[in-house]
């Protein structure tokens, strides 16, 4: 080995060495604005495989996980829904900022695979397939709910989750905070705020406080004055009998409709 | 003396050289890719098409420009060796570090141009996809009130193209780049191509790695001695690629904040400045 060599190699190390800091800090700074989020773990590269697992490794994950979307699917068509399950936690964990993914998956999952896993002819008791849809339920709002967790700065999970929770279980209670989480994002949209409104008015015990909810949202303008806000209003108003002089509709009702 | 001739004109003619030596024609499989997967992608929903063909474009684009760095940095040593133009050249009064600036702005000068192509007909693709969709859209929603046309438009425009591709593919070109120097001073050194290539594409995988083993190095386990002799030696020897790696993020809907691209691309042409140096030292007194 020459001198040119060895003092290469010496100031290589020293470059290294002194990029350190510059390398630690745009880690950092990467990790904070969302970027590398991606844990690629032993579970993850059973699954992927090792070509898989080293293309992941080598910046092809965004590539790879939409081979995978492909696939899973491919697997849809053929009904395959626990094929597609597992292939929806691949494709999420490779890429765990893309809304799309999360929201697709948690979509097949409680729409589609309950409804199929309801009318499955192959499973006589009704019991169990009861049972199975629910299952897949909860397998969609637990893909929105780990898409929360690893994209918290957005607000199309939680109007998505609120939906789930609002259409397919039921639950109004949590489908109005779900709503009223993604109505706190700058972009979220309009619609958010005006839907954790109306959940909130059909959780017992929350209803005057989704009256003055509704009302104030009325009250921002006429953006907020859709049909069903002012009849929801209006029945609400009878509900919770609020006297016709503090009646937010009582004096616009008769102009505007 | 005005060097920035001869490197310049050593810099065309490795243009030249590689244009036709038929380089371009990735371009026709990055064309078929990217139409055939946008015509595939039909049954998919609209967010589901303009996902994956951001995924599969960028992801070629960055395989693309990788294995051009690599292939045609490691490559145009031996052959102009073998060509004996070399001799030739540095007979003239070129000293050898301007020899090898030269190829490199070539073939920097050969990665812009075919990032620039992919970009173009990738963005096309995009945005006639785009069109597509918002026309169907209008047709299906034609008789619905402003204020839900508005909002779905939205969507598809939110889905297609956004800012932050554009910082995404500066940054595939500057690794590229990076890859370049990185084979320039392998090369440097190396005795025939091939070792040249295969010592790159290890390189390109170590470097991916160079984060972790950083960060278990700098992390202070307890671990075994000759353990983090290692991961110290990947760290300070090797680049951090995984710094370059925004695009797998960006095509998800991150937001690329300025200092993180500027930093990146800093850190980048730092790196590109740096080996090519080297190269210059180890093959200043390299026997020809």
């Amino acid at each position: 080995m020459t001198w040119r060599k060895i003092a290469a190699l010496g100031f290589l190390c020293l470059f290294g060495a002194s990029v350190l800091p510059l390398q630690s800090r745009l880690q950092r700074e990467a990790e904070a604005a969302h970027f590398h989020k991606t844990t690629l773990t032993i579970n993850l590269r059973e699954r992927i495989g090792q070509a898989g697992f080293l293309a992941a490794l080598s910046g092809f994950r965004s590539p790879l996980a939409a081979l995978l979307w492909i696939e899973a699917h491919t697997a849809w068509e053929n009904t395959e829904w626990g094929r597609m399950a597992g292939l929806f936690e691949t494709v999420t964990a490779l890429q765990p900022r893309s809304l799309t993914y999360w929201d697709m998956a948690a979509w097949h999952m409680a729409w589609n695979a309950s409804v199929a896993a309801l009318q499955n002819v192959k499973q006589p008791s009704e019991a169990l397939r009861t049972r199975a849809q629910r299952a897949y339920i909860q397998l969609g709002k637990d893909f929105l709910e780990r898409g929360i967790l690893n994209n918290p700065d957005r607000p199309q999970l939680h109007v998505q989750l609120g939906v789930l929770l609002r259409d397919k279980m039921e639950d109004h209670c949590a489908a109005a905070e779900a709503f009223l989480k993604a109505s706190k994002f700058p972009d979220a949209p309009p619609y958010a705020a005006r839907f954790a409104g109306y959940e909130m008015a059909k959780c017992p015990g929350r209803e005057r406080e989704a009256y003055d909810y509704l009302r104030k949202l009325y009250e921002e303008g006429e953006k907020q004055r859709l049909p069903s806000l002012i009849n929801l209003l209006r029945q609400m108003e009878s509900k919770l009998e609020i006297p016709a002089s503090d009646r937010v509709l009582s004096a616009d009702t008769s102009s505007e409709h | 003396m005005n060097m920035i001739g001869p490197t310049l004109a050593i810099a065309r003619n490795t243009f030249t050289e590689l244009v036709r030596q038929k380089v371009f024609f990735f371009l026709l499989i990055f064309a078929l890719l990217i139409i055939g997967n946008s015509a595939f992608m039909a049954k998919f929903s609209f967010q589901e098409q303009f996902q994956m063909l951001k995924d599969i474009s960028l992801g070629a684009m960055s395989v693309f420009t990788s294995l051009i760095a690599i292939l045609a940095t490691a490559n145009f040593l031996p052959k102009d060796m073998e060509d004996r133009t070399i001799y030739t050249l540095l007979a003239k009064p070129v000293p050898r570090h301007r020899y090898l600036l030269g190829k490199l702005l070539g073939i920097i000068a050969l990665l812009a141009c075919a990032t620039l192509l992919m970009s173009a007909l990738f963005l096309a693709t995009l945005w006639l996809r785009e069109s597509a969709v918002l026309m169907e859209t209008r047709a299906q929603l034609s008789g619905a009130p402003g204020e839900e046309m508005r909002l779905a438009t939205q969507e598809i425009t939110n889905a297609t193209f956004n800012m932050n591709l554009l910082p995404g593919i500066v940054i595939i070109f500057i690794k590229s780049a990076l890859l370049a120097s990185l084979t320039l001073f392998l090369s440097s050194f190396a005795t025939s191509s091939i070792f040249t290539i295969i010592m790159a594409a290890a390189l390109y995988f170590i470097g991916h790695l160079q984060a972790t083993a950083r960060e278990f190095w700098l992390s202070g386990v307890e671990v075994e001695w000759w353990s983090r002799l290692l991961a110290a030696g990947v760290a300070l020897l090797f680049p951090d690629l995984q710094a370059f790696n925004l695009t797998d993020d960006i095509i998800a809907g991150t937001a690329v904040p300025l200092a993180l691209f500027l930093n990146t691309a800093g850190l980048g042409i730092l790196y590109i400045a740096v080996y090519s140096a080297l190269a210059a030292l180890v093959f200043s007194g390299r026997e020809l």
